[in-house]
């Protein structure tokens, strides 16, 4: 608890509640915005995230030159996560719209027992790493604190990714045309817009999304069978506590969850991850909408 | 005059209920053509059948001759038939321009009606342009899903019950724009449940009973018969 009183160390933890808020943002936005256009809960989510590491692993082992191959892989990981994922809209999902929202609930469970079977059998069952990339590897002193560049590239990547969400939903058409669809899909339809093609287009880049933070977080955890439902309970948590379908509540949510980690762990060490379930709970009990949700009418 | 929509003998049912039983009639280009009867009689069904938002189970739906019978609503949309529906389904969250805009992308026919052309003829929408759709009264609301629909340029309109729930004097204001709109040229269906509001526009009357058509004829006719009005329409 002493610890709290040295601002260097205060510093340290914010920046490590920082980088896990912007992998969480990354996922749960993703989550979060399928949920309020597609107005389904997808449990598979966190396996495209597994898949984007896998790939950019994969990918960075095959291509030479490291340092330029890893952001290649970054890339390619995020748009192979893209394509399976309007794949898997096109071809699976668009069944179960309609069905009960248990159905649905299974019916995406299924596909992450599928996907991570497939990765095994892919991939092996051995925990991967990736190192950093060049010219990365190091750190940079900001205020007393050593910053590790990579973290730093991921949170300017991470705050370029909530500008772009942002600016694309609210300043142009399509993100209008989104936009009316998360409040009625079927007048914005009989209005003349292809419901079923911006569904695609939602869940491939909600997927992009996924991949995208997979393939990022290679250089920071082990890529290991499991990751895929270790994150999608974390980012569950987020949308819960900032509220589902809001992407401003997304970030915020992600950002109290990553900072509830981070200083959890020093003022109840063996309770970190309990304090991240009764935040959850209470923001259950006090707005079951989360934060800066709005209620489902 | 040429016809542009003609439904052929539909039956249209919301999973087992059924709601229409073989209901037929045709809509001319030009033409304002009402459609009459009780609550619950099938007109929004009907209006909802042609835009294939609950496609008919039987019968043929006709739109220039072609049969579009089970196209997609968006379809119909981009074919030329704008749905203002009973319930106004204004999005809420979206500004009046914002709602007016998706409109506009959504159906991509450019047109004479343009946001501007909207924007004179309910020139309150212009005030209020840049206000949350879901703040604005019910007469507010009316105009702009009536505006919305507009945008898209549509050779038809189907205006489902558009006085209901509005005060006489936005009712007076909203009769004189949809006979601006008809006498431009509009071709228009409307369902009502009040005799007033239709007969004041319509060349043509249909009248629904419990899903089917009971009567059809000039409007003229509803107007000056009291005795066949009582009988089809008394509550």
């Amino acid at each position: 608890m002493l610890e709290l009183l040295d601002s260097g160390f205060v510093l340290g933890q914010l920046r490590s509640g920082v980088t896990t808020a912007i992998f969480l943002f990354l996922i749960a936005s993703g989550l979060s915005l399928i949920f309020g256009v597609l107005r389904i809960i997808n449990f598979a989510h966190g396996s495209l995230y597994m898949i984007g590491a896998y790939i950019a692993w994969d990918t960075t082992a095959r291509l030479p030159g490291y340092g330029v191959s890893f952001w290649a892989s970054v890339l390619v990981a995020a748009c192979v996560v893209a394509v399976l994922g309007a794949v898997v809209e096109r071809c699976l999902l668009r069944f179960v719209y309609r069905r009960e929202e248990h159905y649905q609930l299974l019916f995406t469970y299924a596909l992450v027992l599928i996907f991570s079977d497939a990765a095994k059998i892919l991939w092996g069952t051995e925990a991967h790493s990736v190192s950093r990339p060049h010219g990365l590897a190091g750190s940079v002193e900001l205020g007393g604190v050593r910053f590790p560049t990579y973290e730093l590239v991921i949170l300017a990547i991470g705050s370029m990714v909530v500008i772009v969400l942002w600016l694309s939903l609210n300043r142009t058409g399509y993100g209008r045309i989104i936009r009316a669809a998360a409040l009625d899909r079927e007048m914005l339809g009989a209005l003349g817009t292809d419901v079923s093609s911006l569904y695609t287009t939602m869940f491939m880049a909600a997927s992009f999304l996924a991949g995208l933070s997979g393939a990022l977080i290679t250089p920071i955890r082990s890529v290991v069978p499991g990751m895929d439902v270790e994150i999608i309970v974390d980012a569950f948590i987020v949308v819960v506590i900032g509220g589902l379908g809001s992407l401003w509540g997304t970030l915020l949510g992600s950002l109290v969850y990553g900072m509830v980690l981070a200083f959890g762990i020093v003022i109840f060490p063996r309770f970190s991850i309990f304090a991240a379930f009764a935040l959850m709970a209470l923001v259950l009990i006090i707005r079951p909408w989360g934060l800066l949700g709005r209620p489902i009418r | 005059m040429t016809g542009l929509l003609e439904l052929d003998d539909i039956h249209t049912a919301y999973g087992t209920s059924l709601v229409l039983f073989g209901v037929s009639l045709e809509i001319c280009r030009g033409e304002c053509v009402c459609l009459l009867g009780r609550n619950g009689v099938g007109k929004t069904t009907t209006m909802r059948s042609i835009m294939g938002l609950t496609p008919p189970y039987k019968g043929r739906v006709r739109w220039k001759g072609e049969d579009v019978t089970g196209s997609h609503p968006h379809r119909m949309a981009r074919r030329g038939i704008g749905f203002v529906p009973e319930d106004r389904r204004i999005f809420s969250e979206l500004s009046v321009w914002e709602n007016l805009d998706v409109a506009q992308r959504s159906a991509k026919r450019p047109g004479p009606w343009t946001i501007e052309a909207v924007y004179a003829l309910f020139p309150k929408l212009r005030e209020l342009s840049k206000r949350p759709g879901g703040v604005l009264s019910g007469g507010e609301q009316q105009m702009l899903t009536i505006a919305r629909t507009l945008v898209g340029n549509p050779e038809l309109l189907l205006l489902d019950e558009p006085s209901e729930g509005l005060a006489p004097v936005v009712v007076e204001s909203l009769l004189a724009q949809v006979k601006r709109l008809k006498a431009e040229g509009l071709t228009i269906l409307l369902a009502e449940q009040g005799l007033d509001f239709s007969l004041a526009l319509a060349d043509r009357a249909y009248v629904l009973q419990k899903g089917s058509v009971r009567f059809s004829g000039p409007a003229g006719e509803l107007r000056e018969n009291v005795e066949l009005r009582d009988n089809l329409l008394a509550l």
